[in-house]
């Protein structure tokens, strides 16, 4: 560490205008690239309003957006809840973009826009740009033009077939938006600036080969390549089930949909997709933001380009960033990911560079290595949440945390301590607590097992129930329903034990309750 | 320099979530309407009128995703704030089932069982006021005072110096002066000077005389065309429209007799109020006049009216005639669209229910757009049996499709459907 050379201060007032904002952020950039090492996309900073920082909330935090009402409804909410003062706003909203966009609200003191270009156009920034899950599913280059294609597409298919025909079809989607990746990557197109070309060549391919004589041509009575003999396997085969992505095999296979229903659900699934790398790395994306904004508020005032006022309104809204409330307070709401991921990662810097004789035996590759933040940048572009608390959370965070681990068992009248922050127990909680951040584990594992092509057309769908807990029945009943629409037909649902396939439940069938048009 | 840009936004137009907005309204119209619909029942209209939270049920908003049920299953949780446990500890279920400790919410942390939210006065009384029709709307009738407007019609040769145009003016001196070749002011400053000159060397005598000669004409000339000739001014012209003012006056008249409990005239002030918002919606100005009676009838001021009280017997065409004086003093048919609402408890001495019916039907009705009479009951009583008088008097004047409506009220929360039901567009049954 370099010795401290008393400089002037950044700033000495809370007013913020351009300069002094330029002027932190060349001096966070110092810090960001000469001691963290981190590599980022070039960054977009906006200055919005409290109103604007609203719009934004509602429509999934992205500046563009195509309108539907549940985006209304959020608004309601928020504003209703902002102007009652229950709730405040995030100080910044950052886009998975490049450039990176951050938004800073206008409200916000000079020491709050510097901790925001901190954390945003720096730490989350650095983390979008090298996480391989982001790499992997986002096309950061192409997602805003993709939004602004998307936005115009879904308002000329408004214009051309009707407001209320895109929001069923819309609500519909957005049910099952969560069912709309591809999990494991097969063959994927990353360049979302592709996709609209390709979008435009189907378009222009279906007009040009269009003939209307086709309708005329008697249909085929039977049909010769019915898969009426054909059992469940060759069926299966035929249409590559069983199909976890369910908004894929719709646009796929779904009989009824005309062309630009199919594109809309390739839009909301495409979305989800970009958006399914967030929300696998909650604890280490924030960690990441808070652990580099720690760091570089630090550094400034080592420097004296902060003043203390500054320095404790800074520690002020850190505190509260990472607040983790006990178990048993009112305020607990589930772990904190800002509390946890910042934690862990102050702890593997505590590890890298003294380390216990514990430390050395839980974590020998990295252990009293000197390299915090080479041993954090190699963290950030590798693991996801669960992996990462997996590998990394240590029985000194545990005991401090003072982490353990519960059973809830609906058959027994109490709740069951099953493990604690001891030798015992520190592999069986750090275990759960990864579980409990593993995406595939918290949402349910639906997949589309059958579909009676021969007969009624009925959609198969299996619900695969891991620690015994079958679906709320009212949100699957509607999510069935919506399912029903798209697919045209009627739909089953089957919740099937995962360990052994014994079928624990029917729904009963469910049929659309509107007709497309 | 950094490779970093900082854009203001600020003023980026705002509302961007307006169409979101809409759709949310529309989605949530069926919900919206009963929410609105029974707060009207429940409070005062002035509150009302306000624009107000409301609350809906989300049924029909909700955004159903496949998820775990809250109950059943084996959920093992890790949390932290372990003070005393040690493994194999057993806690008890805390009571709102596995809350607590175990609780792990809806994933995105929100319960939806009651939707909360804000709409402003103008989409409350839109919706309020959805597919209401106003009975009669054609008669809009063109006010003479005060209701005229001038526009801008074009130039003319005549008028007012102060409204002068000077460009017009000055465009048309220009093109004569040109026209015309009438010598610029320069061109003979010029000619003077080299005449001075000449004059002063004393040489070319030819030139000097002929020079003199030109200077001569081109005074004459600049003599005869004037600078800016009384052909060249244009005035600003202003046509005078008459802006159609459409009005309506709106006559509250209620019996203030001591039969008349405070319920009875709370539930009349509603009726009346929701009239008013209804009328200030559909004309730009509209008039109130509140006449109460007893067995004499007078015009007086809200206040009084609402909240005075007065004895006396009932005379029901008292009200009526003091109706027709300040129609034909203030109010004339053929420029006011003419409503009237009518409150009472039914009761009339009865020698005057035939001069009462004969006054309505002969004079007040053609007059009016609408005349509803609105019999308002105790709360307690239960009069559904029997008619009263005013009721039997006025049912032999009211026709099918006529203007004069009836309907009974009893509680608050019947007004707004009554209400609804006396201005729905199909009246065929009023």
């Amino acid at each position: 560490m370099q010795q401290a050379t008393p400089r002037t201060p950044l700033f000495t007032e809370a007013d913020w205008d351009y300069d002094k904002i330029r002027r932190a952020y060349d001096a966070i950039e110092n810090i960001a690239f000469g001691e963290l090492g981190l590599e980022i996309y070039p960054n977009q900073i906006e200055v919005i309003t409290a109103e604007q920082m609203l719009d934004a909330y509602s429509s999934v935090g992205m500046p563009l957006m195509y309108k539907h009402w549940s985006f209304g409804k959020h608004f309601a909410r928020d504003e209703q809840l902002y102007r009652k003062g229950l709730r405040g706003l995030a100080y910044e909203i950052v886009i998975n973009s490049s450039p990176c966009i951050s938004y800073i609200m206008e409200e916000n003191s000079m020491t709050m826009q510097t901790l925001v270009i901190a954390h945003a156009a720096f730490g989350h920034n650095h983390f979008f740009k090298n996480n391989n899950l982001f790499q992997q599913w986002t096309d950061a280059k192409g997602i805003l033009d993709y939004l602004e294609f998307a936005k115009s597409y879904i308002a000329r298919c408004e214009e051309r077939h009707g407001a209320q025909n895109v929001e069923i079809v819309l609500d519909a989607a957005h049910a099952l938006m969560n069912h709309g990746v591809h999990r494991y990557p097969r063959k994927r197109t990353l360049d979302l600036r592709e996709e609209q070309r390709r979008e435009a060549e189907r378009a222009a391919y279906r007009e040009r080969i269009y003939n209307d004589l086709w309708r005329t041509v008697p249909k085929a009575a039977g049909g010769g390549a019915t898969p009426q003999q054909s059992g469940l396997g060759e069926r299966k085969k035929l249409l590559n089930l069983p199909e976890e992505n369910v908004l894929y095999f719709l646009e796929k296979n779904a009989p009824k949909l005309q062309s630009w229903q199919r594109e809309i659900l390739r839009i909301v699934r495409r979305i989800s997709q970009y958006f399914y790398p967030q929300k696998q790395t909650k604890v280490m994306n924030e960690g990441c933001a808070t652990f580099v904004h720690y760091h570089i508020m630090n550094r400034l005032f080592e420097q004296g380009l902060l003043t203390e006022g500054a320095m404790l309104e800074f520690l002020h809204s850190h505190t509260s960033v990472i607040f983790q409330p006990d178990f048993d307070d009112p305020r607990f709401s589930g772990t904190n990911p800002y509390a946890l991921g910042f934690a862990m990662m102050e702890d593997i810097k505590r590890v890298c560079v003294d380390p216990t004789d514990e430390d050395r035996a839980w974590f020998p590759e990295i252990a009293g290595n000197g390299d915090p933040f080479g041993t954090l940048r190699e963290a950030w572009a590798t693991y996801r949440d669960e992996s990462f608390i997996l590998q990394f959370l240590s029985p000194h965070l545990m005991r401090k945390m003072r982490l353990f681990k519960l059973r809830n068992d609906a058959s027994e009248p109490y709740l069951l301590v099953t493990a604690i922050h001891n030798e015992r127990g520190y592999r069986d909680v750090r275990k759960a607590l990864a579980r409990q951040h593993d995406i595939a584990y918290i949402e349910p594992d639906i997949q589309i097992v059958d579909v009676d092509l021969a007969g009624d057309r009925k959609l198969v769908v299996q619900h695969r129930i891991t620690r015994g807990v079958l679906l709320d029945e009212a949100e699957a009943r509607a999510v069935q329903r919506h399912l029903a629409n798209l697919w045209g037909y009627e739909v089953r649902l089957i919740e099937v034990d995962a360990a052994t396939d014994a079928v624990r439940k029917e729904h009963p069938d469910v049929g659309p309750s509107v007709e497309l048009s | 320099m950094s490779g970093m840009n900082i854009i203001d936004r600020r003023l980026n137009p705002k509302g961007k979530s307006l169409g979101n907005r809409q759709r949310f309204l529309k989605r949530a119209r069926a919900q919206i309407m009963r929410a609105v619909r029974s707060a009207s029942g429940g409070r005062s209209i002035t509150d009302v009128e306000q624009g107000d939270k409301i609350s809906i049920p989300s049924d029909g908003l909700r955004e159903p995703v496949f998820r775990g049920a809250s109950a059943g299953g084996i959920r093992d949780v890790v949390v932290p704030g372990n003070k005393e446990f040690v493994e194999g500890d057993r806690i008890p279920r805390p009571p709102s089932g596995g809350g607590g400790a175990g609780s792990e919410g809806s994933p995105d942390g929100e319960g939806e069982d009651d939707f909360r939210f804000v709409i402003s006065r103008d989409e409350f009384i839109d919706l309020f006021m959805e597919d209401l029709e106003l009975p009669d709307l054609v008669k809009k009738k063109i006010k003479h005072s005060e209701s005229f407007s001038t526009v801008r019609a074009g130039y003319s040769v005549s008028g007012n110096p102060s409204n002068l145009n000077l460009v017009r003016t000055m465009r048309n001196s220009l093109s004569r002066r040109i026209a015309l070749r009438r010598p610029k002011t320069e061109d003979i400053e010029a000619l003077e000077a080299e005449l001075k000159e000449l004059e002063a060397s004393g040489k070319d005598p030819a030139r000097l005389a002929e020079l003199l000669a030109e200077l001569e004409q081109h005074v004459l000339r600049s003599k005869r065309i004037p600078y800016i000739d009384p052909l060249d001014v244009r005035y600003n012209r202003f046509d005078v429209v008459p802006k159609p003012v459409t009005q309506a006056v709106m006559f509250c008249l209620m019996d203030v007799s001591g039969s008349m409990t405070e319920h009875m005239k709370d539930l009349a002030k509603r009726f009346f109020m929701l009239l008013y918002l209804f009328l200030t919606r559909r004309y730009r100005h509209v008039d109130i006049v509140f006449i109460r009676h007893t067995h004499v009838a007078q015009e007086v001021d809200e206040e009084t009216f609402f909240y005075s009280t007065d004895t006396g017997g009932t005379v029901v065409s008292t009200a009526l005639q003091e109706m027709k004086r300040v129609v034909t003093e203030r109010y004339p048919a053929n420029e006011w669209n003419i409503y009237a609402a009518q409150a009472s408890d039914g009761d009339n001495t009865t020698y005057d229910n035939a001069r009462a019916a004969g006054l309505l039907e002969q004079v007040i009705l053609p007059l009016c757009q609408y005349f509803a009479y609105i019999e308002v009951g105790g709360e307690h009583k239960d009069w559904t049996g029997r008619e009263t008088e005013l009721w039997r008097t006025y049912k032999t004047v009211a026709k099918p499709g006529g203007v004069l409506a009836m309907r009974k009220v009893r509680t608050r929360s019947d007004i707004f459907p009554v209400f609804r039901d006396l201005f729905a567009p199909d009246r065929s049954h009023a």
